[in-house]
């Protein structure tokens, strides 16, 4: 079941002027799958995110991504179009819309769920009001199921670095996507608050039937919950398989014990 | 040809001047992302220095430039301690309000001591004009440029090779890393101050012996289009700041000769956005993507 | 719904009052021609400041070119109503000119606001100076002269009514979905493309905005003081304008409404001052910068739906 696939990305090629910084990756997700992205620091972990979400426009390659109407090129696409088929993302640092309200960070990620013409809000004509209940709504369920209905009406600048987090996860959430990226999700973390990370990331596959792909250095934390794992070195692909597979692959450990 | 040549000439007078006040802009800028509005009223105080330097302590031109420098710096200097420091941790629109605010205390101020009458700048020196192949050059233009690029030259030196200059740069680049590798932040900015205001008063000097007129209010146009020229460049560059102040001259007098005098800052605002669109940072400026 | 009702009652109260009061000052003599000036001068101030405030302080976008939107509705209102000197020619030139001032916002919007901060300035800031200096060279405007006798169809009524509703307008924008998405721009423009925001759109729309009530204000303008040149509209104007904002508070349209009246009557008071008058102006702009720097009011924003509710939390707390 869990084997209709999602998205599908051939031979990306990411060239800064002369620096190669992803080289020839082939990557597929699919439906419900929660998949693992490691490798040694400046591997082009995050660069293959911000190809495959548009902040970053591929140098080749092509990325498809599978629709209920069917397959859609995502290269050449601006992030906001690809959000709205169906992609989201959180950042390795994060990038909450800190003046504003918890409640307002998750109801803006609804924008595109909602419309509402001009003329509408302007003049509050009634169905501005119908709109306004109905994003709050929505957006405060959300907000309850991840434990953040207290702190709703707080500046997001103003939340403990844990509930940032887990607030851009909501945020991104909130935009109904069919896969999520997660960049670093642990990082800065205590212990504790990893292990709640943890939970969280398995309620959310759970609960939302979508797939995940998450780039992490907590080992413990990707061993943990993935599925599948991709291993980048480089810019390119040094190995791919299930969590048990990759600890036992003799390239992995080279690359990260070091070239003995 | 020869009118092409003769209009290159009163464009590279014209742009020096711009040149020289586009620096002060581009260093400052470059070290706290302040559009000193300010700036060209300190041109202006560089002129009616010269003014009253040459009339009343009957300095020569030389002495006169030299000291409208030296006035100028410590303007710039005591501007930015009293005005812009307090400020620096704030949001730069709030420290844009208070150049602004400076700049029509500046206005107002010397059109209350001295009047806002316009004035004619003495003739310190004999204007002579020299012909050669049927272009016109006169002494004045001569010097205008001479002292332009002898001044860029000396900037640049001070820039690249003294450990003034190289502090400089690395405050401009992160200005917390500069304080912790010893860079003294405030002497820093106080010097680049000093430094491009001295530049301002040279220009205001050069552009009274040029245009031979001098007011209150002459700073406010000749400083928005000397930092239109600094952000053509590539704000925050020097050689960038040069080459748009030329730019600005040449193209100035170019759209006068054709007859369309009316629309020269009409044509100049809109290559500057051509300019924009096609190289946002300007000519030398690095455009940085944010890192995601 | 009920707090939402009571506190749209509340503001229409205050609307309500406001005329009162100033019809009741007309009424018994209190306000002179020159009174009338001011407050006159004060609504557009704010009717213009409001929208620059809605381009910058919400939508993160520095425009620096809001005096070159006002000489389009003003120049819409000023030929216009020439030829037809009558409320509705008055009405009409003001929706000519909004929809000129909109085309003018879209031609220059669209290559420029992919710019960022002081570089977007400039741009704006240039564009609104090619405006000024067509307007300047056209035979249509009457040139450098400007124009004279334009027909006095304004008065302190009807730049009070459209103060309001100009407010009210980018107020409820603000308080909507779409006035979400522009905010979620100036707050992080990465994150918000990220999470399907459209943020050229956005920006554009707030721009847009911005424009038409510049329009506005440029109308009323033309039509109280019945005399406009091209000079009206300069890089200073536009400068004044950003000065309110600023002043009040970037993100705070109650600080917009606070700066516009504080500076309107600084400027009335200090008529008397003659020459020193803008010197004391300039030091007063300047000690205000050095001592609040987040403008009087910061983006604090006065609120009868939290006043009602902290009153009723209030009683529940004391039972």
């Amino acid at each position: 079941m869990s084997n209709s696939p999602l998205l599908e990305a051939q031979a990306l090629v990411k060239n800064f002027g002369g620096l190669t910084a992803v080289a020839n990756v082939s990557v597929h997700f699919d439906q419900n799958e929660l998949i693992g992205l490691i490798g040694p620091n400046g591997a082009g972990k995050t660069t293959l995110f911000n190809l495959l979400t548009g902040e970053t426009p591929v140098s080749s390659g092509t990325i498809s991504f599978y629709t209920d109407h069917g397959v859609q090129p995502l290269n050449g696409k601006q992030p906001a179009q690809i959000a709205k088929i169906g992609i989201s993302r959180t950042f390795q640092n994060i990038r909450l819309f800190k003046e504003l309200s918890v409640l307002d960070n998750v109801r803006i990620a609804m924008t595109n769920h909602y419309h509402e013409g001009f003329l509408t809000s302007i003049l509050r004509l009634p169905k501005y009001y119908q709109t306004e209940a109905a994003m709050t709504k929505a957006a405060q369920e959300l907000l309850a199921i991840f434990d953040l209905t207290a702190v709703a009406d707080l500046p997001a600048k103003s939340l403990p670095y844990g509930i940032q987090r887990r607030l851009e996860i909501v945020r991104a959430l909130a935009t109904k996507p069919k896969l999520l990226f997660l960049d670093e999700p642990a990082a800065g973390m205590n212990p504790e608050e990893t292990a709640d990370l943890t939970r969280l990331i398995r309620k959310i596959q759970r609960e939302f039937h979508i797939t995940i792909v998450l780039i992490e250095h907590d080992m413990s934390l990707v061993m943990n919950v993935v599925e599948r794992l991709y291993v980048l070195e480089h810019g390119a692909l040094l190995a791919t398989g299930t969590p048990q597979e990759i600890q036992k692959n003799p390239a992995v450990i080279k690359a990260y014990l070091g070239g003995e | 040809m020869q009118t092409f040549g003769q209009q290159l000439i009163n464009g590279l007078s014209l742009g020096s001047i711009y040149a020289l006040l586009a620096l002060g802009y581009t260093m400052v800028y470059g070290i706290i992302k302040l559009i000193n509005f300010a700036h060209g009223d300190i041109y202006m105080l560089g002129a009616f220095w010269g003014y009253y330097s040459i009339n009343y302590f009957h300095f020569n031109f030389i002495l006169a430039l030299l000291s409208a420098m030296l006035v100028c710096a410590v303007i710039g200097v005591v501007i930015e301690y009293f005005a812009y420091r307090p400020l620096r941790h704030s949001a730069r629109i709030t420290a844009l309000i208070t150049a602004i605010g400076v700049s029509f205390l500046l206005e107002n101020g010397m059109s209350y001591l001295v009047g806002a009458n316009a004035r004619s700048f003495p003739q310190a020196i004999q204007v002579v004009t020299y012909h050669w192949l049927g272009l016109r050059i006169s002494n004045v233009q001569i010097l205008i440029l001479g002292t332009a690029c002898l001044l860029m030259v000396l900037l640049e030196v001070i820039i690249k090779k003294t450990k003034m200059g190289k502090a400089m740069r690395a405050v401009s680049v992160d200005p917390e890393a500069a304080q912790l590798v010893g860079i003294n932040l405030n002497h820093t900015i106080s010097f680049t101050f000093a430094l491009g205001s001295a530049m301002a008063g040279a220009a205001g000097v050069l552009i009274g012996l040029y245009y031979n007129s001098i007011d209150p209010l002459m700073g406010m146009t000749p400083g928005i289009k000397a930092f239109v020229a600094a952000v053509i460049g590539g704000i925050g560059s020097v050689p960038g700041a040069s080459v748009g102040g030329f730019i600005i001259g040449i193209l100035e007098t170019a759209v006068q000769a054709v007859g369309l005098s009316a629309y020269k800052d009409a044509v100049v605002y809109f290559v500057l956005i051509v300019i924009l669109l096609v190289l946002p940072a300007g000519i030398f400026g690095k455009n940085v993507k944010e890192k995601v | 719904m009920k707090a939402n009702l009571k506190s749209n009652l509340a503001w229409l109260g205050v609307m309500v009052l406001g005329f009162v009061v100033i019809d009741a000052c007309e009424f018994a003599g209190l306000i002179n021609t020159f009174i009338e000036n001011m407050l006159v001068t004060i609504g557009i101030n704010v009717i213009l400041a409001v929208g620059l405030n809605l381009i910058i302080g919400f939508a993160g976008q520095f425009s620096l070119g809001h005096a070159g939107f006002m000489a389009i509705g003003a120049y819409a209102t000023g030929i216009m109503t020439q030829t037809m000197a009558t409320p509705a020619g008055f009405y009409l030139s003001m929706v000519v000119g909004m929809v000129i001032a909109v085309i003018a916002a879209v031609i220059v919007g669209i290559p420029t606001l992919r710019l960022r901060g002081d570089y977007l300035a400039i741009a704006t800031m240039g564009a609104a100076e090619i405006i000024r200096i067509l307007i300047n060279n056209l035979k249509i405007t009457n040139g450098a002269a400007g124009l004279f006798n334009i027909p006095a169809l304004a008065s302190w009524v009807t730049v009070y009514v459209l103060m309001c509703l100009t407010t009210i307008v980018t107020v409820n924008f603000i308080h909507s979905r779409g006035g979400r998405a522009v905010m979620a721009v100036r707050e992080d423009e990465i994150a918000a493309g990220a999470m399907g925001i459209n943020t050229t759109r956005w920006k554009l729309a707030a721009f847009i905005f911005g424009a038409a009530t510049a329009a506005i204000g440029g109308s009323l303008h033309a039509a109280y003081i019945q005399t406009i040149a091209p000079g009206d509209f300069n890089i200073m104007a536009s400068i004044a304008i950003l000065i309110i904002v600023v002043l009040g508070g970037v993100g705070s349209v109650t600080g917009t409404f606070v700066a516009a009246l504080v500076l309107g009557a600084l400027d009335t008071i200090l008529q008397n001052f003659g020459t020193v008058r803008m010197i004391i102006y300039s030091l007063a702009l300047i000690l205000i910068m050095i001592f609040k720097p987040a403008g009087l009011l910061g983006s604090w924003e006065f609120s009868f739906k939290r006043l009602f509710n902290r009153k009723v939390k209030g009683v529940a707390e004391h039972e």
